[in-house]
């Protein structure tokens, strides 16, 4: 259909580079057998084994493991609540809209105006209640209020692409309104709630701004110390870990992608 | 598409009722028939306010409110120790537009500025890149095609430090590019390309690309090559197919990447803060210092609240394109 354009082809490999080069950099120095320099001194694992000897790297990792699973398992729940609430009732076309744009905000507005609105709240709650000092919960509030909409707009566009039929056979067959969710409406949107939980799981485990904003000095998490590193001076080990995030965060990326697209 | 359901729905159940609004707020107690379950408006707003109200009081006293408070701390006095004092003033405002204790200074305006200019060229380098990527992608075979997206998508979701960071390896000194450099004399022997504007740019196109392509992508898969075809067969020049035949066809998805690439890009500091120096702070760097360094909350609430005005900016131009012509968030694909 398209006469062939080398040049085009040419930007797109071009494109991809640009997109790969840092990862691969970064994995090169990763298996590379030199603490400093270039040049290739042959592979080593070295400096992956030395990360499960690093204490403050361990800590990070439960850190951030600990976050990202509460913080996902509570916004998955909150956040498919919210798209059957939004979906599943008799709104106005208006109040559907506005609903709409107030999940469709925290996509779009910029990470570090969320970070500072949520800086701003727990320094009032902090007037309440001491347990808002900047730590692990405040952590979790943080990436849960960024999370939700990311899985509301997932399980949302798996509401909209099923249909109302199933629900109309369901009560046709007078099934319970439990019987009906338990039943029905879960097992259907399940594709789009795992979907949706482990995106809102790499966007925890990989998100550095809101944490940034929100963590104490007891609760650093991967990205925070790497971003600590890169100002002290990197380290192989920081080029491991980098790794391992990158491969984990791609993996995750790709099941995500291929479920989806099978259900197409 | 989901509003012409929900639409078709409302007008399956409303047909007693004309005014759907007024359904809503006088009839609710009336019996309807809504997806197969006797039911009335009044029981089913209750199921639904149930399921939804929790996560939205979540995102509006941790984000809503705090925003608008945000816009009130901006005309609050820091104190001697980073506390905030309770006596209204401008002084914020005035210090933003520039004028300090020692006379008027362009420090703040042309990192306001720059920021724009910044967003500006990453949104059309991303742009000049992403028409051809995509075009490459819409042309490829079944496989071939999922492949190359997911190679798009996945960037998409990796960790911005490390992303940004690895430019400092490929930068390095003694690195090819560094070399390379050198020996043309742009750069000291044994210096690096970093920290800059080359360092800056690498950084952010490479970050915002995927933003940029994902949702032109959408546009380009449903292009009618048959209008492009008729534009070649009338001799048009490329120039002219471009602004005649595609953009036309693609600007739906090319504005809702511009949106999501220039908002963000504006607004960052990772990228900036990693791979720049002082000659290329954004907003977003100078919100970090107040808030991480300086600890003046209410000078950085003014930055705050200019960077909102920013954004609300751009999402109302965005607003009135999309009202034109609406096709979802970048989020549609999965």
């Amino acid at each position: 259909m398209n006469h062939k354009r080398p040049i085009i082809a040419a930007t797109a490999f071009f494109s991809l580079i640009l997109l790969y080069l840092p990862a691969l950099a970064v994995g090169y120095f990763s298996i590379n057998n030199a603490r400093y320099g270039l040049a290739w001194r042959g592979f080593t694992l070295e400096w992956y084994t030395k990360l499960f000897h690093d204490q403050y790297i361990i800590e990070a990792t439960v850190n951030s493991l600990i976050l990202a699973l509460v913080s996902t398992a509570i916004s998955t729940i909150l956040g498919t609540a919210l798209a059957i609430g939004l979906y599943r009732a008799p709104w106005s076309p208006k109040t559907h809209r506005f609903f709409d744009l107030l999940i469709n905000l925290p996509v779009v507005v910029p990470d570090i105006i969320m970070a500072v609105a949520l800086a701003m709240a727990f320094r009032i709650l902090r007037l309440l209640s001491e347990a808002f000092e900047m730590g692990m919960l405040t952590l979790i509030i943080g990436h849960v209020t960024f999370q939700i909409s990311f899985v509301a707009l997932i399980v949302k566009s798996r509401l909209e692409s099923l249909g109302h039929e199933t629900d109309e056979a369901a009560m046709d067959l007078y099934a319970s309104r439990f019987f009906h969710f338990r039943r029905v409406t879960l097992p259907l949107i399940m594709p789009g709630v795992v979907a949706g939980g482990l995106l809102a799981f790499t966007l925890s485990i990989d998100d550095f701004i809101i944490s940034f904003f929100t963590h104490g000095p007891d609760s650093i998490t991967l990205p925070i110390y790497i971003y600590a590193s890169v100002k002290r001076g990197l380290t192989p080990e920081i080029h491991a870990l980098s790794t391992l995030l990158l491969i984990f965060t791609a993996v995750i990326v790709v099941i995500v992608e291929r479920a989806t697209r099978k259900n197409e | 598409m989901a509003e012409t359901k929900f639409d078709k729905d409302m007008a399956k159940t409303s047909s007693a009722e004309p005014d759907r609004d007024g359904v809503l707020a006088d009839a609710s107690d009336k019996i309807l028939v809504w997806r197969g379950e006797m039911t009335s408006f009044k029981s089913l707003r209750t199921r639904a306010l149930a399921l939804s109200a929790p996560p939205l009081v979540w995102l509006t006293v941790l984000l809503a409110i705090p925003c608008v408070l945000l816009v009130g701390l901006s005309f609050l006095t820091r104190g001697q120790y980073g506390e905030i004092v309770y006596v209204p003033t401008f002084e914020n405002i005035k210090r933003l537009a520039g004028f300090g204790l020692f006379g008027w200074n362009a420090n703040f305006v042309l990192i306001l500025l720059r920021s724009f200019v910044v967003a500006g060229i990453t949104t059309i380098l991303c742009i000049a890149l992403a028409y051809p990527l995509t075009f490459h992608i819409a042309t490829r075979p079944g496989r071939s095609r999922v492949f190359w997206l997911i190679l798009i998508i996945i960037p998409f979701w990796t960790n911005v430090v490390v992303r940004a960071y690895a430019w400092l390896l490929i930068l390095g000194p003694h690195m090819p590019p560094a070399r390379l450099a050198a020996w043309l004399g742009l750069i000291n022997e044994g210096g690096s390309l970093y920290p800059g504007s080359l360092a800056v740019y690498l950084g952010m196109v490479s970050t915002f690309l995927p933003f940029m392509a994902l949702p032109l992508y959408a546009s380009v898969e449903r292009l009618n090559w048959e209008i492009i075809e008729a534009a070649k067969d009338l001799y048009g020049q490329r120039l002219q197919i471009f602004t005649q035949a595609i953009l036309p066809q693609t600007r739906p998805g090319l504005a809702v990447g511009v949106i999501v690439t220039f908002v963000p890009a504006m607004a960052t500091f990772v990228i900036t803060d990693i791979l720049g120096g002082a000659k290329t702070m954004l907003i977003g760097n100078l919100i970090q210092q107040q808030f991480a360094q300086a600890w003046d909350w209410p000078f950085g609430a003014a930055l705050s609240s200019t960077l909102m005005l920013m954004t609300l900016i751009c999402l109302a131009i965005f607003k009135r394109r999309q009202d034109e012509d609406p096709q979802g968030s970048i989020l549609n694909r999965f």
